[in-house]
Parts: structure tokens; C-alpha cells; sequence
């Protein structure tokens, strides 16, 4: 059986919204007992609209925010970030944001971005960190020319490739990447879809893939969890989840997904002169 | 007659690293009852077209065109008053982020209200009875207790229906809805859509469909209009582009989609991407 | 199928894979939306000219400004009757030239702006820094402290502080810079706390970076355009209080030309040799103007949410 990289039991995760000076606190459970195990080398999909917790859930298991109860176990080891948070065990998770014009500092040149958590982390001298940096950034498909270029002067599919070099630097077992095709067109988001896929198999990395387009879900997942309102609604294998869908809301996604093939269209095309 | 005739538009835009064209000899027409969709990325110029129509870019825009009309009224040329009369009123348009689109110092009443005060001469209560119809309308229940509802205090669904409540009031004879649905949940996406069309089909509007999403597009267009970098690749009718596109542009775009992979790796539009970019 | 560019300057925006230098780039395109507003290259202008005049004082003045010439005491302006080509903007009353004294007293004049300016940005934006990035009781604190020195009428403050350490120049510098810092720390503030959320700051915490490395090399240089702005303002305030203390005889003290203290030793004189008073006025007027037409250029050259295209 291969190793399980990370895994998840009952975690929750609370918001307390404080009610001022007249009305009582309130706690909101943006995260509601998730219980989950991921292997090494594969991708699990967490598909959920928003409100449904999956961006409160990325930030707990990228070990941003603590989780307030449950535990989180990376690598078989156990982590609370609330106790402190080791030098290794924060190079073994990484994230990829889903708004490519936010994610970079745009005072930074790229270079120095993909550098810096080297920078921070390890005591290279800076000939070596600025050669690994630019082996990184040919790796992910820009060219030498851009190294010392600002963000501004890149499209959003070359800031997520950016994005993801950065991530990879501290060489992570685990990627989380919260919706990181989103916010590009079509064609781009192949590209770096495609990107990813030579990345996983390459360095043997896990994914946490966050999305709610379930065609980019059907295309790269190896397991679906579905949240919905906190809860995780659905979880399976991919094709479990896609072919035979258990909860009622996993059907309404489904149901509600814009079908673009040509059979889909003729009917529609047929119900409207139908109706004229 | 065709509603809506474009010829030859072209928009360029004064940056500081020169003139930038957004929109390069465009054409196209739609007629009352049809459904166009444009469907392009971003930087192809789809929303600055249809901004231009409506006489809504900055200074910093020219716009040129062999001909733009609107029912035969030229567009291109008409006087600052004479397009306040007809946009809002004949020719409507809702836009991508419903809460940041709507004005948040002002209730979602008022706003509605607004746009009955400057285009027709009903009274005050008549607006009112009028701005609880077209809520109900668009599918928002508790109408007249909606009416006194601030734009943060509800969901950006609601919000994209009082958009719509907004743009209708008039019943216009275009509606041109620029990306309305992409940043709506695609449960709330399948329901605004739905709602467009059908109020499209009871009013007998023409709809521009302004979209990147190629599902919105099967799912809702008539023709489709594609566009890339300020030109138009192609046009045809729905069925005709999905099942037989003609320019490789189109065909690069159906093939990215990711329900049309093949294989292990996804095909990429990378003849299309000049030097060095995604 | 290949694009052809409509003019030889168009090109799409995202990509500019022929870019000279970066830095450079920048700089143009801040120029480009600075030079749109007349007023602010005006203003510009002008205060490059009080600069290199402020440079070359001892140069250009036609005379020492603390020589006395007894036998010109009160002379007039050149174009007035009794005037005297030799001092073209008369004397005052005790014979000095004027215009040699308000040429050198540009350079007090620019010298406490900077001095002033530098001092209250390096103490209010690190409190701001610390205040906007740790929130919690340490925010409290900070503000607190801030409100209480804003509650006070600025002028004074300083005179309260300049009583405390005796009346000077550089004590008044000293009271006009703490007067001036929280302005800073606000602006500072509310810049860091807008910063921290945004998603480039998270990405930096993911990949280890401490607290210091966070707020200074991370969040600090997005803040940095309405401080920019806040500084131009601040520099002709401070012109202005270190001219009214010195015109109440708190802060630069005779016989230093600086234009305060030159409109304090005048006021008896303002019916009888008007131009004594006119123009070391007209000087700090014109040197407040330019630079507040500078500070407007700049907030529009540097605000994103104004860029037209």
C-alpha cells in the first residue's frame, strides 16, 4: 500500500463572530468533521460552491490557519500550528492561490520571489539560490529573459506558472492548490493543467485540488470529496462519485453544470422550435 | 430590419505605451428575438464592443465604425441626450460582479425605482407597485420587503436579479448581459441563465450573451460570434460551431475544453499565443 | 494566421517580452501620468529652481546675508523712488540685503522641510507598521498615543515642546516632526492592514517568513504611494510651522535668514517699508505652492485606481 501523505480526522474548524457590545457571539462551523486520507503521488478534488468550507479547509491544510479540533497528519506525523510549527514540516506543504494578480508581490522582482523562500529557509549562498531559482522558472516554461522581471508585466497563465515555481522551491510532498485554473481562459488553463500533470509525475508530488468546475475535476482527479454548507456530502473515487453519485446536492451540481456537447444542443434547439 | 447593426467597429484605447487597439473591425447584427453569444478570452475585446454600443467607455477611447445602429438610429454619432434616452430604456445591460455593480449607498428599491423615474412618467406608487412586479419577475419572493434591502446584505444571485429587475424595468429590445454568470456558483449560474432566456423568450428581446465559458454558450446561444484579440475568428449558428467550426481558432478553443480531452494530456491553443506568453 | 500590429507603438499589453529595463518602464509611465497635470510640472519646475538656487546660495546672492550696511538702512525696492540697483529688493532695518537673505534663507527653509519630513516618516511609519501589522493592544496603544498628540492644535504642541527644550531651530524641528508623525503612523496603518490580507503576504508566511521580513521587505513597499504623497504635503507644513514659530520668536532666532523669523522682525514695519514683510512672504507662499501642486501631481500620477487606460 503506498504511503499515505496526508490524512485527516474530524476536523473542524470554528469562526467566532463577536456580537459587539449588544448582541451575543455567534460561532459559525465553517468546517464540519472532515475526515479524509490522501496517497502519495495522486489527487484528491475538493468541488464546492462558496460558503461550502473549501478554502477554510485549504488554509488548515496548508497550515495557515489551526483547526479547532481534530487532527491534521502529514506524513503519518501529527501537526497543530496552534503548538508551533517546525522548519520541515512548514517546507512539506505548499499552496497555490487561485487569483493570479494577487499571489505575487508586486514589488518583487521574479527572481527574487522564486529565491526567497530559499532565502528564508535554507543557508545557501545566493550564486546557488539564484541558480536553482532560474532552473525552476525554465522548469515550469519561462525563459531566462523574465528573471528579473516584475509581475505586472506577466499574463495571469505566466503568474500561476510563476505561482507554482515558488511553491515547488522547498520541494513539498504537498501541493494544495486552490483553484488555481479558475480565474485563466480556456487555452491557458490547458496549459498549465498540463503543466501540473508533468509536475506530479515528475517529483512524486500529492495534490489537493480545489475547484468548482467538475470538467476540470473529471479531467485530473483521482478522488472527489464534495463539501457542501461545511459538511463533506460525497466522497469517492472519481469515477464512484461521477458515474454514481449518492447525495442529493452532488446531483443538483451535476444537473446544473453547462453541458456543451452537440447532443445537448440539438435538444435544446429542438425543445425551443417545439415551444415556438 | 436587424435591431442592433455593427460594421467595421474598431476601439483603440491612449496608454502611456501608445495606442492600443482593443477592437479591430468587427461585425456583426442581432435581431429582436434571437440570442447572440460572444464568446472570447480576455483581451479579445468582447465587453469593450458592446461598452462602445452604449456609449460607455472613457475619454481616453475613439471609437470608429462603417456603421452602428440601433433600429436604424445611428449610434456612432447621436448626441449625448439622445443616447441617455434610449440606453437603459431600449437597450439594457447587466454586468459580471452583481454586488460591486450595484450602488451600496442606496436601496435595491431605489435603484430599481431610479431607472423607472428617468425613462417613463408613472407616480411614485405606481414605480413602487411596478418595482415589486419586476422583483417578482425575477424570481425574488419576499419582494416588498426586498425593496428596503441594502446591495451587502444579499447574495450575489439576488443581486444579479435585481440587476436584471433593473435592466428590464424598461422592457428594453436588447439586452446585453456581459458575463453575468462567471462569478456566481454554477447552481445560482444554471438559475440566472434559465431566467435570462426565459425572460428573453416572454419579452421578445434580442440578448448578447458576452461569455468565455463555451457551456454557457451550448446552453443558451442562437449564433455565436467568436473573438480573439479584437477580431472576429468566426460566426455561425450554435449547432454548426460545435459540431463543425471552421476557423482553427474555434477548434483549438472546443478541443481545450477539458470534457473533450483525450488521453493524458490536453491540447493547447499554442499557435495562437505570440512570443512568450501562458 | 499572424496578427499585425495597427501602428508600430501597438502591442498587447501583457506581453513585452522587449523590455528594456524594467525600472526604467516604471519611471515613464509614472512621468507619462504625472506630465498630464500642467499644474504639478509647474510646481515641479519651480521647486528644482529653489532647490539649485538653495545650492548655490553663496554664489548667486550679490551679498553676505548678515553684512549690515549702515548708511542703507530701509531702502526701498530697485523700482520704487529711492531704490538702489545694488539691493534690488531694498533692505531691511537693519541694512541687509534682501534678497540675499531670502536666498539663503531657501536653504534653512528646504533644510527643515527634509529634516522635518525624514524625522516624522521614520517614527511615524514604523509605529504605523507595528500598529496595522500586530493589531491587538498594541494598535490600541499606538493610536491612542497618536489621538492624544492629534488633539492638540499643532502650533501648540510645538510651542509647548519648544518652551520645554528652549527655542532654536533645531528644537523646533524636533517639536514640528512629532507633530507631524502621526499623520504618517494613520496612513501607514491603514495601508499595512489593507496589505496583510492580500494573498501575496499569505504565499510569503507559507514559505517561512518571520514577522520583520513580513512587515519591512514585504507589506512596507506597497504602502509606499500615499506616503509619497503625505511627505510632499508634510514638507511644505513644515515650512509653514517652522515660519510661524519663527515668526513668534520660538524658533529660529535672529539674525538666521530664514523667512519666518525674517517676517517676525519686520511687523512693526509693515505700514512704513511694506516690502520688508511682502516678500520673505511671498517666498514662503510661492515655495508652499509649488510643492503642493507637486503632492497633487503625485497622488494622481501614483493612485491605481485613477490610471484612464
Amino acid at each position: 500500500m503506498s504511503e499515505i501523505v496526508l490524512e485527516t480526522r474530524h476536523v473542524t474548524r470554528d469562526y467566532h463572530v463577536s456580537g459587539g457590545l449588544f448582541r451575543k457571539e455567534k460561532i459559525i462551523r465553517a468546517v464540519k468533521d472532515a475526515n479524509f486520507k490522501l496517497e502519495k503521488g495522486k489527487t484528491l478534488a475538493i468541488v464546492g460552491e462558496s460558503g461550502s468550507g473549501k478554502s477554510t479547509l485549504a488554509r488548515i491544510l496548508t497550515l495557515i490557519d489551526p483547526a479547532t479540533s481534530g487532527e491534521l497528519l502529514i506524513e503519518g506525523q501529527p501537526v497543530d500550528i496552534s503548538k508551533g510549527l517546525s522548519k520541515e514540516m512548514r517546507r512539506k506543504v505548499q499552496i497555490i492561490f487561485q487569483n493570479p494578480y494577487g499571489s505575487l508581490n508586486p514589488r518583487q522582482k521574479i527572481g527574487d520571489v522564486l529565491a526567497e523562500p530559499l532565502l528564508i529557509n535554507t543557508s545557501m549562498p545566493a550564486a546557488e539560490r539564484r541558480e536553482k531559482a532560474m532552473q525552476m522558472l525554465l522548469k515550469v516554461g519561462l525563459g531566462p529573459e523574465h528573471f528579473n522581471r516584475y509581475p505586472h508585466m506577466f499574463s495571469g497563465g505566466q503568474r500561476q506558472r510563476i505561482a507554482i515555481a515558488r511553491a515547488l522551491m522547498l520541494n513539498p510532498k504537498l501541493l494544495v492548490l486552490d483553484e488555481p485554473v479558475s480565474a485563466l481562459d480556456l487555452s491557458v488553463q490547458a496549459q498549465i493543467l498540463n503543466l501540473l500533470a508533468d509536475l506530479q509525475d515528475e517529483f512524486g508530488l500529492t495534490y489537493v485540488f480545489i475547484s468548482h468546475d467538475l470538467s476540470v475535476v473529471r479531467y485530473i482527479a483521482d478522488e472527489v470529496m464534495v463539501m457542501y454548507l461545511g459538511e463533506v456530502v460525497e466522497y469517492g473515487t472519481r469515477d464512484a462519485v461521477f458515474d454514481n453519485p449518492q447525495h442529493s446536492y452532488t446531483k443538483t451540481l451535476f444537473a446544473a453544470t453547462p453541458k456543451s456537447d452537440v447532443e445537448s444542443i440539438r435538444a435544446r434547439l429542438a425543445r425551443k422550435r417545439a415551444a415556438a | 430590419m436587424a435591431l442592433l447593426e455593427i460594421e467595421n467597429l474598431s476601439v483603440g484605447f491612449d496608454t502611456s505605451a501608445g495606442l492600443f487597439m482593443a477592437v479591430q473591425g468587427i461585425d456583426m447584427s442581432v435581431d429582436s428575438r434571437e440570442v447572440l453569444a460572444i464568446v472570447g478570452e480576455s483581451g479579445s475585446g468582447k465587453s469593450v464592443a458592446m461598452l462602445a454600443v452604449m456609449g460607455l467607455l472613457p475619454n481616453t477611447a475613439t471609437v470608429t465604425a462603417d456603421r452602428m445602429t440601433f433600429e436604424g438610429r445611428d449610434l456612432l454619432n447621436m448626441s449625448g441626450s439622445d443616447r441617455r434616452k434610449i440606453i437603459g430604456k431600449d437597450i439594457a445591460m447587466i454586468f459580471q460582479e452583481p454586488v460591486a455593480s450595484l450602488n451600496p449607498c442606496f436601496t435595491v428599491g431605489f435603484q430599481i425605482t431610479e431607472t423607472l423615474r428617468q425613462h417613463t412618467n408613472l407616480g411614485k406608487k405606481q414605480r413602487r407597485e411596478r418595482a415589486i412586479e419586476l422583483l417578482h419577475l425575477v424570481g425574488i419572493n419576499d419582494a416588498a420587503e426586498r425593496l428596503g434591502a441594502y446591495p451587502h446584505q444579499m447574495s450575489g444571485g439576488q443581486c444579479q436579479r435585481v440587476m436584471i429587475a433593473i435592466a428590464i424595468a424598461c422592457n428594453p429590445k436588447l439586452l446585453i448581459a456581459d458575463e453575468p454568470t462567471t462569478a456566481l456558483d454554477v447552481t445560482i449560474q444554471k438559475q440566472i441563465l434559465d431566467l435570462l432566456i426565459k425572460l428573453q423568450e416572454r419579452h421578445g428581446m434580442g440578448l448578447i450573451m458576452i461569455t468565455h465559458d463555451m457551456g454557457v454558450v451550448a446552453e443558451t446561444a442562437d449564433r455565436v460570434v467568436v473573438q480573439y484579440k479584437g477580431r472576429k475568428m468566426e460566426e455561425a449558428d450554435v449547432l454548426t460551431l460545435f459540431e463543425n467550426p471552421k476557423s482553427a481558432y474555434t477548434r483549438a478553443l472546443l478541443s481545450a475544453l477539458p470534457e473533450n480531452a483525450t488521453g493524458d494530456r490536453l491540447p493547447t491553443v499554442s499557435d495562437f499565443h505570440m512570443e512568450g506568453s501562458a | 494566421m499572424t496578427e499585425t500590429a495597427t501602428t508600430s507603438a501597438a502591442k498587447a499589453p501583457p506581453t513585452k517580452t522587449n523590455q528594456p529595463n524594467p525600472r526604467w518602464a516604471g519611471l515613464a509611465e509614472f512621468w507619462h501620468y504625472f506630465s498630464m497635470n500642467k499644474g504639478a510640472v509647474l510646481g515641479l519646475v519651480v521647486f528644482i529652481l529653489l532647490v539649485l538656487v538653495a545650492i548655490f546660495a553663496p554664489l548667486i546672492a550679490p551679498h553676505s546675508p548678515d553684512q549690515q550696511y549702515r548708511d542703507a538702512i530701509l531702502v526701498p525696492p530697485v523700482w520704487q523712488d529711492g531704490g538702489n540697483p545694488a539691493f534690488l529688493l531694498g533692505t531691511d532695518p537693519v541694512g541687509r540685503d534682501i534678497l540675499s537673505r531670502l536666498i539663503h534663507g531657501a536653504r534653512y527653509s528646504l533644510f527643515i522641510g527634509f529634516f522635518v519630513v525624514t524625522g516624522a516618516l521614520v517614527v511615524g511609519v514604523t509605529l504605523g507598521v507595528l500598529a496595522g501589522y500586530f493589531r491587538g493592544w498594541v494598535d490600541v496603544v499606538i493610536m491612542r498615543v497618536m489621538d492624544i498628540i492629534l488633539a492638540f492644535p499643532s502650533l501648540l504642541l510645538a510651542l509647548v515642546l519648544v518652551a520645554i527644550l528652549g527655542p532654536g531651530l533645531f528644537n523646533a524641528m524636533i517639536a514640528i516632526a512629532l507633530v507631524l508623525q502621526p499623520h504618517f503612523a494613520r496612513l501607514t496603518r491603514a495601508a499595512v492592514m489593507a496589505e496583510s490580507n492580500r494573498e501575496y503576504v499569505t504565499a510569503s508566511r507559507v514559505s517561512g517568513a518571520g514577522h520583520f521580513r513580513l512587515m519591512m521587505r514585504t507589506i512596507l513597499p506597497n504602502c509606499l504611494a500615499p506616503l509619497i504623497v503625505q511627505a510632499t504635503l508634510s514638507f511644505s507644513n513644515a515650512i509653514l510651522e517652522a515660519a510661524a514659530l519663527g515668526f513668534l520668536g520660538m524658533g529660529a532666532q535672529p539674525p538666521t535668514p530664514e523667512w519666518g523669523t525674517m517676517l517676525a522682525s519686520a511687523r512693526e514695519f509693515i505700514m512704513r517699508a511694506p516690502w520688508v514683510v511682502t516678500f520673505p512672504g511671498l517666498a514662503i507662499l510661492i515655495t508652499v505652492l509649488a510643492i503642493n501642486l507637486v503632492g497633487d501631481g503625485l497622488r494622481d500620477a501614483l493612485d491605481p485606481k485613477l490610471k484612464r487606460s
